[in-house]
């Protein structure tokens, strides 16, 4: 099942990791993507810090860590086709990560709180 | 609270295609239309893309004496220009400076056989005007009634063509008035992107209407500021406000190509107009630092502000980026600084991105080799 951040990032939990993306609207909004910074795999993150960076077209904008864990993989395919994103945004996965606790998805939005949010 | 923003008389037309409208330069103006900016740069590109420039100002000078000599010297006086050689039907580019040899807006003249018409930045319009009127012997009248087209791209003369013949036989920089269904529309074969095309003065009553019949055509997609902005930076365009401003002199800018012969020292009307004490030596000797294009080496835009490093060492940056972006013909990011004529193209230069320095390389502007139809 599908969480949603107020910065426009997707969270699927799969297994203890949670894969992380950026949604449709966040992709439309950004316009075309031209470059996409991504962090080390095995860095430990603090919840909210800037760990990717996506340059569209117009401007460079950065993603943050949802939760605070440790980057257990990356998809290195983004940087050579960093257009993925615009093409298929549920797809093309940023980084997955390993939380440092349990239950951390609980506080995030679902699907229709998601849809409220971005009218 | 921000001063009303003005609209262009396509801004119904705008909305309706879906564009994405922002404030610019005191205006509400489409920056990209669903197709988005990438695709609608190479649209332009490969086939013919339609810009909303209406924003821009429209102004003409009238002599007094209904000499239109009278009028060529007086714009002399603040554009380092051969106005009085241009002759009849056609256009040029210029630059108004200012005491201290500083850039204070770039803009098109045309000569009209009587009258010149001037087209200027939209954030320096007024200022312009009020400039122009400084001057005696002529009439400046700011065009309110009239909006501006740009139709730009290797399909542009084709599709042009087929809704105004006349327009085939005109060369790159020819300035006509030709009809449209009862209409007179002030054509100029320019722009802003390194293509063919053409910029169209149309009054603002049919302003939509030929817009339309534009669109109409299978090879034409509207394009908006994003692309404009991406496709100029690829052609080696300056833009005002970012790679020159009024500090900034005509070679520093690189600009000093519109600065002829007759103009500069030992010419036959040397000087003459604001700034020419420092601007004119400084075209003789060369100037510390000139517009010059830089390509990064990965993948990531090198933007605006941006500092540029002779080395990874931490010393003083020696120079800012201008302009800068992703160039969607080229595939990679390029950018504009003022660097050092002296350093040579090919040198490694290093941008100091997110703290780290990644290497640029100078290179010689255009970026894309422009297809003008000379």
């Amino acid at each position: 099942m599908l969480k949603y951040t107020e910065d426009h990032e997707w969270l699927r939990a799969e297994g203890d990791e949670i894969v992380v993306g950026i949604t449709r609207h966040a992709s439309e909004q950004l316009g075309d993507v031209v470059f996409i910074e991504l962090p080390e795999e095995g860095r430990e993150v603090e919840a909210g810090e800037e760990i990717v960076v996506i340059e569209s077209v117009k401007a460079a904008s950065d993603i943050t860590a949802p939760v605070a864990g440790v980057i257990t993989a990356v998809n290195g395919d983004l940087a050579d086709n960093p257009g993925n994103v615009n093409d298929d945004p549920m797809a093309a996965w940023f980084f997955r990560i390993k939380p440092a606790g349990d239950g951390v998805l609980d506080g995030f939005m679902d699907e229709a709180a998601y849809s409220d949010l971005i009218g | 609270m921000a001063e009303e923003l003005r609209r262009t008389g396509l801004y119904d037309l705008h909305v309706a295609k879906g564009a994405r409208m922002v404030p610019f330069a005191g205006w509400e103006m489409p920056v990209q239309y669903p197709m988005g900016v990438m695709q609608e740069h190479l649209h332009t590109r490969a086939h013919a893309g339609l810009f909303d420039v209406s924003h821009m100002g429209q102004v003409i000078v009238i002599p007094q004496d209904n000499k239109l000599e009278t009028a060529a010297l007086a714009l002399e006086r603040l554009i380092p220009a051969d106005v009085l050689g241009l002759a009849e039907g056609r256009q040029r580019y210029g630059l108004f400076t200012n005491d201290r040899g500083g850039i204070l807006d770039d803009l098109m003249f045309a000569n009209r056989s009587d009258h010149y018409l001037l087209v200027v930045n939209a954030a320096c319009a007024d200022q312009d005007i009020a400039h122009l009127r400084t001057l005696a012997g002529v009439d400046i009248r700011p065009i309110t009634d009239r909006g501006l087209l740009a139709l730009q791209g290797p399909e542009a003369a084709p599709v042009l063509a087929r809704l105004i013949p006349d327009t085939a036989g005109m060369r790159f920089m020819d300035s006509r008035s030709l009809d449209w269904q009862g209409s007179e529309l002030w054509i100029s074969r320019s722009g802003y992107t390194g293509e063919d095309g053409f910029e169209i003065s149309v009054p603002q009553d049919r302003l939509t209407s030929f817009a339309e019949a534009l669109l109409a055509q299978p090879e034409v997609a509207p394009i908006g500021l994003g692309a404009r902005d991406s496709l100029r930076l690829e052609a080696g365009m300056p833009l005002y406000g970012h790679d020159m401003d009024e500090t900034i002199t005509p070679a520093e800018a690189a600009l000093g190509w519109s600065i002829p012969k007759i103009r500069r020292t030992g010419g036959a009307r040397a000087g003459g107009f604001p700034g020419a004490g420092r601007i004119l030596p400084e075209l003789a000797d060369g100037p510390a630092a000139a517009r010059r294009g830089l390509r990064p080496g990965t993948r990531a835009p090198i933007r605006e502000g941006v500092p540029i490093f002779a080395q990874q060492d931490g010393a003083d940056p020696i120079a800012q980026v201008t302009s800068g972006g992703f160039g969607p013909s080229v595939g990679g990011p390029i950018a504009m600084a003022r660097i050092d004529p002296q350093i040579p193209a090919g040198t490694t230069l290093y941008a100091e991105l997110r703290g780290k320095y990644l290497p640029v390389t100078v290179t010689e502007l255009p970026f894309i080799t422009p297809s003008y139809k000379r």
